[in-house]
């Protein structure tokens, strides 16, 4: 494998295009997992998952398998799910609830925090063997932090903090909890795991795509827009329908009216598209009319109207989870390889909403997340388009640059596209790219943004 | 194509053979792409579902690899025969076996089908091998056979997944 220098990396990253190799070359593959997935704040899971002491559920965190949990104080625990003694999984099943971890192969037992408790045939081992050294534990994350009950780690003992990581795009996760009547949200409803033959950067790359739904999902917007509503539908269709017909808006509709936002540290958030009735919370829809009647009575008028003003597509954290706070998604990316990425998505049930709502947000997955989906299988085909292009040698350098001389200031301190479909996300998480994996201050690197 | 399964069922009463040939002729549309002929087997309150779970409970409570009532199972069809599904293209083929059926149920007219199945898949160079377990409600309508609901459990139905376009 090649070896990259600080020059190597940082050429390969230039005003609106970057190399191919940043999508093919395993050696920065290994370096982005080093220096991005082992240093930046990563989502693992939401508080809703471990409720208890006791709790505790299994996730990959870049390739590391973990373990989250909550100990006997309360308190969030991650652990690498790894016997200290002789490195063996330790905890095997997907979530569940436990007094303790207990490796299979020998019988160490450990805390819920990862200390050790007991091992059998202690008197065996040498003479300094001792359960309260960390070396005996299994090996915890540094820094566990939730905010608003969304738990993210990070690999390094010290650094940014996750509210500086999050800034402005804290707002995102507001809006996701905020639409909750009782201010509360639980993950419900199963897990997608869906998986493509391309780089891990691809997926967050296309999330606040507003110039490919109408190309790329052609073939189910034009099968959405002839099929009849007089056929059956139980409500799961009739969702489905709507949203792929949305996915239908003229180009004119997204450049000029749905938005593009970026933040610091490689965060975006796409405007919403929608105007759909049963999609977007209407009063024309009796759903919707008895859910913003339950929110006006829990928050108020004032604050009611607050939040329903709040429309946003999807919220891209960098870089490893994307979510849409008003349809209760969330998408968790795993690189497996440099060309074989799985994605984890989740959906929330909001407390206090009315439970059709839940189904719509179970109908609303299978359309925009599922596997089998008429939208999604669409996608996972451009990643694996996209993944062997970029294995010919014909063009080096993948353009970037759509709306990088127009990109402006937003008042919270990113920029926006001066259009919708202005690639500035891409740019800034490749600024993000740039702070991590050339050791710069994360989000301080320019060099993708004009001056505005 | 073979009509033998088409032919009209003399009674709301099925035998485990006449059920045996329905299967393998609906398999037989499906591997040769006659996606508008699969689609009228259904009656017209179909419902259509591959669970994302083991044991998965309701297709309204829980996500779904699949989960079509009728109008969705109509608007997935026409998908497929659109010349811009760039996810088939180029197009998949796939070869079904569908075996050891039971007859699991009669009541109301409604005969529930178990049986198993194994389907390969090949596309752009690469194989893939998909099996489980159909289970059919089957129903007589005007002297024919139709699917009222067809359930597909997948044998891992909850393993990350490349996506899934042709119906099994």
């Amino acid at each position: 494998m090649q070896a990259y220098s600080v020059d190597d990396l940082s050429s390969a990253v230039q005003p609106a295009r970057v190399h191919r190799k940043l999508y093919t070359d395993p050696a920065i593959f290994e370096l982005e997992m080093e220096r991005i997935f082992g240093v930046a704040w990563l989502y693992v899971g939401h508080e809703s998952q471990v409720r208890n002491p006791g709790d505790y559920f299994l996730t990959q965190v870049g390739r590391k398998a973990m373990v989250v949990t909550r100990d006997d104080t309360g308190k969030l625990r991650v652990l690498h799910n790894q016997c200290a003694h002789r490195g063996a999984m330790v905890v095997a099943s997907d979530c569940g609830h436990a007094k303790e971890f207990q490796c299979v192969y020998h019988g160490w037992t450990y805390h819920l925090d990862g200390r050790l408790k007991a091992v059998p045939l202690n008197h065996g081992y040498p003479s300094d063997f001792d359960t309260k050294n960390p070396r005996t534990a299994m090996t915890q994350v540094p820094r566990v932090e939730s905010y608003r009950g969304f738990i993210f780690i990070s690999q390094a003992a010290e650094g940014q903090s996750l509210t500086d990581y999050l800034g402005h795009m804290a707002t995102s996760l507001d809006d996701m909890v905020d639409r909750a009547p009782d201010g509360e949200i639980e993950v419900a409803g199963g897990v997608f795991r869906h998986a493509y033959n391309a780089n891990w950067k691809l997926y967050l790359e296309n999330l606040c795509d507003a110039a490919h739904p109408w190309f790329t999902h052609r073939s189910s917007i034009d099968a959405a827009q002839q099929q009849s509503d007089d056929v059956y539908s139980d409500g799961t269709g009739e969702i489905a329908i709507r949203q792929m017909r949305q996915n239908g808006a003229p180009y004119s509709f997204w450049e000029n009216q749905v938005g593009i936002w970026t933040y610091a540290n490689g965060h975006s958030y796409l405007g919403d598209y929608h105007d759909d009735k049963k999609l977007t919370a209407s009063m024309e829809d009796p759903l919707f009319r008895e859910y913003i009647g339950i929110l006006q009575e829990k928050k108020g008028k004032e604050e009611t109207d607050r939040i329903l003003k709040v429309r946003r597509w999807n919220s891209n954290l960098y870089p490893n989870v994307s979510f849409m706070s008003q349809y209760q998604q969330l998408r968790v990316i795993h690189p497996i390889s440099v060309n074989r990425t799985v994605v984890c998505t989740y959906n929330f049930r909001m407390k206090g909403a009315p439970e059709q709502m839940f189904r719509n947000t179970i109908s609303f997955a299978n359309t925009v997340n599922g596997t089998g989906s008429l939208v999604l299988t669409d996608d996972l085909e451009i990643y694996n388009r996209v993944g062997i292009g970029l294995h010919s040698e014909g063009a080096e350098w993948i353009e970037v640059g759509r709306g990088y001389h127009s990109d402006v200031r937003d008042e919270f301190g990113g920029l926006k596209g001066k259009n919708s479909t202005s690639e500035v996300y891409i740019r800034n998480m490749f600024d993000a790219w740039r702070g991590y994996m050339l050791g710069d201050k994360a989000g301080s690197a320019q060099t993708m943004k004009e001056s505005a | 194509m073979s009509n033998a399964a088409l032919k009209v069922a003399s009674s709301t009463s099925l035998s485990r053979s006449d059920c045996e040939d329905f299967l393998i002729h609906e398999a037989r549309l499906l591997d040769e792409a006659h996606f508008d002929d699969w689609l009228a087997l259904f009656t017209p309150e179909a419902r259509y579902w591959v669970p994302s779970e083991p044991n998965q409970k309701s297709p309204l409570d829980t996500v779904s690899l699949m989960y079509d009532d009728r109008r969705l199972l109509e608007t997935r069809v026409r998908r497929l025969s659109s010349p811009k599904i760039y996810s088939q293209e180029p197009r998949s083929r796939t070869s079904r076996i569908v075996t050891n059926a039971t007859i699991e149920s009669t009541d109301n007219g409604v005969t529930k089908v178990r049986s198993k199945f194994v389907m390969v898949e090949y596309r752009r160079e690469e194989q893939r091998l998909f099996a489980g377990t159909y289970l059919h409600d089957l129903v007589v309508i005007d002297s024919a056979i139709r699917i009222a609901f067809k359930k597909i459990d997948l044998v891992n139905c909850d393993a990350p997944m490349d996506g899934l376009v042709v119906p099994f």
